[in-house]
């Protein structure tokens, strides 16, 4: 495994000051679709779906149950292929990539936040979150090191050698989201990141991903059935029936990042300097 | 990720599940435990017994009747010997010594001194036989030519039939009857020692034609022929054999040397050794096989951890080196504990049983290998099945 490439451009708040069509896309859905099989006959989970997702913007992907958000927040996050389509991630088409490639692209743009968090039971908060760096061939010191300045980055520098199952569930989900910061994404992704959370616990995660979003710029798409939480993205992309539905930063290809649209709320930078807030990673 | 990270992880996973990883080593452990214990017992018996054949006394050349076969010791041995005494002093004429010629016939009998009596060997020979075998005699004498001409009754006793017989008394110028013939004891042979924990000193030899007449035959079993020197031994022995060919064309006979019978026991040890070790290896493939059925659980109640870590960027390879560590971790730890018990079996064994147990230098580094091998081969089929886990599918997985 190569050693770790650290991005020398990422200038978020340069981007935030450029005019939009200009902005590099994170990622670009050209027409995906995404079939499974089942005997016979097939299930069409996404049925055309185009958008594209700035640097450092904020969306909320809502939709029934079953209208194909999760299967569209796989192809996202490379985990998984369109069946037809073109998806590019970070500039780089994923159908033409290896499944080694693949990994990699996840591994260095890409942070999951899962609902259930997806932590591993027997191992440490900060084994948990040295995870990514692992499979960046970064060296031991450097990954604790790492993983502890991502767990003080979402308050829990207190519970460095706490298992998971020495934690409630918040902290559970602030873990989580430490282990998808500690490798500097570019894009976060999370599929209902609150549902199993209370709504104080809820609003904390929340509050923690707007943060790293303000202050880092990273990219966040998150899949929520909660109204309140959608309302507080910049951009909502509703989907019903494997098709997006409604975009509120329609018409594409050009979307307005913020201000463009009522839905969204520009007051997430207020909480920035917050004593709770986002902390910048290492020193 | 690095070989030594994936050891770690491995190490990691093994320690979370104590007793299932060791319940999986157990079948290792047996299994090469058990070949190491069966190597060095077969090993053992090899170096005894060819201690035993090179005590016979060196450059020996034993003539038979019949055909000595090569993979078969007794093979075609006529059912009657073909050999007279009177064909001593053809052999004698080719090695160019008559002392370096002795013949020799066996038997099983009673012998009784007194009231104590045994089943022992009966041994017929000749005067020559304490220099041709390197027997010396450590009491009294060995009889001589005019005794063997003369066919006296007089009797040398193995130092461990002196014992059984005349316990705490000297045997020399005592009465021993042996099957209803009194025998007067003239020596008793230096000791021989053990083999297999049976005694080589339970014996009696008698002068061989007194022997003839007691057994009531007129055979000899063999004669063996003293080299004078370890190179003259290949071409003695041919010449040996041409010799009786000459004088009875129509009868076989073999000239044996004590290579070949080296040879002989050599093959026939190696054979059974590798016979019991192949029984022994078979407990290895049902511990390999246990290895690799609870890898396959490992990966089936892992299936989201393996889903987790594809998304975080661990590659299809990674996940199957990881689970491959782990077997191949399982069963060289099972290996070094099976190699430390089956060390401990055979010094066991050697000191304690009659059985000897040399451990060979190589059986240990064999058994690691192999144990490592196990875990590959075992291993390799559970860790694909891990590597090529799609993600989506594992992470949905409970
Ligand atoms: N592996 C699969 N095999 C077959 N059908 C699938 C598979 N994964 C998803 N689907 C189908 O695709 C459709 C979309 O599923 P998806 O999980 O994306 O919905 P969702 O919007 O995330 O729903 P929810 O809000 O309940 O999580 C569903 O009809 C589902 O049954
Ligand atoms: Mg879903």
């Amino acid at each position: 495994m190569s050693r770790e490439h650290r991005t020398a451009e990422r200038p978020a708040q340069h981007l935030a000051e450029q005019p939009a069509d200009e902005r590099t896309p994170a990622i670009e859905v050209v027409d995906v679709t995404r079939s499974y099989a089942f005997g016979s006959t097939t299930v069409d989970a996404l049925r055309g779906v185009s958008f594209r997702i700035d640097e450092g913007e904020y969306t909320a992907i809502i939709g029934p149950s079953g209208s194909g958000k999760s299967t569209l927040m796989h192809l996202l996050g490379c985990l998984d292929r369109p069946t037809s389509g073109r998806l590019r991630v970070s500039g780089r088409d994923i159908g033409e990539l290896s499944d080694a490639e693949l990994a990699q692209l996840r591994n260095r743009e890409i942070g999951f936040v899962f609902q259930a968090f997806q932590l591993l039971p027997r191992s440490t908060a900060l084994d948990n979150v040295a995870l990514p760096l692992l499979y960046r061939g970064v060296g031991a010191g450097e990954r604790r090191e790492r993983a502890a300045a991502a767990l003080r980055a979402v308050n829990l520098g207190h519970r460095l050698t706490h298992r998971p199952t020495q934690m409630s569930g918040g902290e559970q989900q602030r873990v989580a989201i430490a282990r998808a910061l500690v490798g500097e994404p570019r894009i976060l992704l999370a599929d209902e990141p609150t549902g199993n959370l209370d709504s104080r616990n809820g609003a904390e995660v929340m509050r923690i991903l707007e943060e790293l979003n303000g202050e880092r710029g990273v990219a966040v798409v998150l899949v929520t059935h909660d109204d309140e939480v959608a309302a507080r993205a910049h951009r909502q992309v509703r989907v019903r029936d494997g098709l997006v539905e409604r975009d509120s930063a329609a018409p594409a290809p050009a979307p307005a990042p913020r201000g463009a649209d009522d839905d969204v709320h520009d007051d997430v930078h207020d909480d920035a300097d917050d004593g709770a807030g986002v902390r910048r990673l290492g020193a | 990720m690095k070989g030594l990270e994936a050891f770690r992880v491995a190490l990691d996973a093994l320690r979370g599940n104590r007793l299932r990883s060791l319940l999986t080593m157990l079948g290792i452990i047996i299994g090469i435990a058990a070949v190491i214990v069966v190597v060095s017992i077969g090993s053992g018996a090899r170096q005894q017994i060819q201690s035993q054949v090179e005590g016979l006394g060196s450059n020996l050349i034993l003539v038979v009747p019949g055909q000595f076969d090569t993979g078969n010791l007794s093979s075609n041995a006529p059912a009657t010997s073909t050999l007279q005494i009177s064909d001593g002093e053809l052999l004698a004429d080719v090695v160019g010594d008559a002392a370096a010629v002795t013949a020799r016939v066996g038997s099983g009998a009673q012998v009784r001194a007194g009231t104590v009596e045994r089943f022992t060997t009966v041994q017929g020979s000749d005067q020559n036989l304490p220099e041709v075998f390197d027997r010396p005699v450590a009491e009294g004498s060995y009889f001589t030519g005019a005794d063997v001409d003369a066919r006296r009754r007089v009797a040398v006793l193995g130092s461990r039939t002196a014992e059984l017989l005349f316990p705490g008394a000297d045997p020399i110028g005592r009465q021993v009857t042996i099957s209803g013939t009194r025998f007067r004891v003239i020596g008793v042979l230096a000791e021989q020692g053990e083999s297999f924990g049976v005694s080589q000193d339970n014996e009696v030899h008698v002068p061989i034609t007194t022997a003839q007449r007691l057994f009531a035959v007129d055979r000899v079993d063999a004669f063996a022929v003293k080299a004078p020197s370890a190179q003259s031994v290949p071409q003695l022995s041919e010449q040996l054999w041409r010799a009786l060919k000459d004088e009875y064309p129509d009868q076989t006979f073999s000239a044996v040397t004590q290579t070949q019978i080296l040879g002989v026991i050599g093959q026939i040890l190696g054979l059974l050794t590798a016979v019991l070790a192949a029984i022994a290896g078979i407990s290895l493939l049902v511990g390999g096989v246990g290895v690799s059925n609870i890898m396959l659980v490992s990966v089936r109640e892992r299936t989201r951890e393996i889903g987790l870590r594809k998304a975080l960027g661990a590659r299809q390879r990674d996940v199957l080196v990881q689970f491959l560590v782990e077997a191949v971790l399982l069963t060289t730890v099972g290996g070094l504990v099976g190699i430390a018990i089956g060390v401990a079996c055979s010094l066991l064994v050697d000191r304690l049983s009659p059985l000897p147990a040399v451990i060979e230098w190589w059986s240990p580094a064999v058994a690691f290998a192999v144990s490592a091998a196990v875990g590959i081969f075992f291993g390799v089929f559970p860790a694909r099945r891990a590597g090529r886990l799609d993600p989506v599918v594992a992470l949905r997985t409970d």
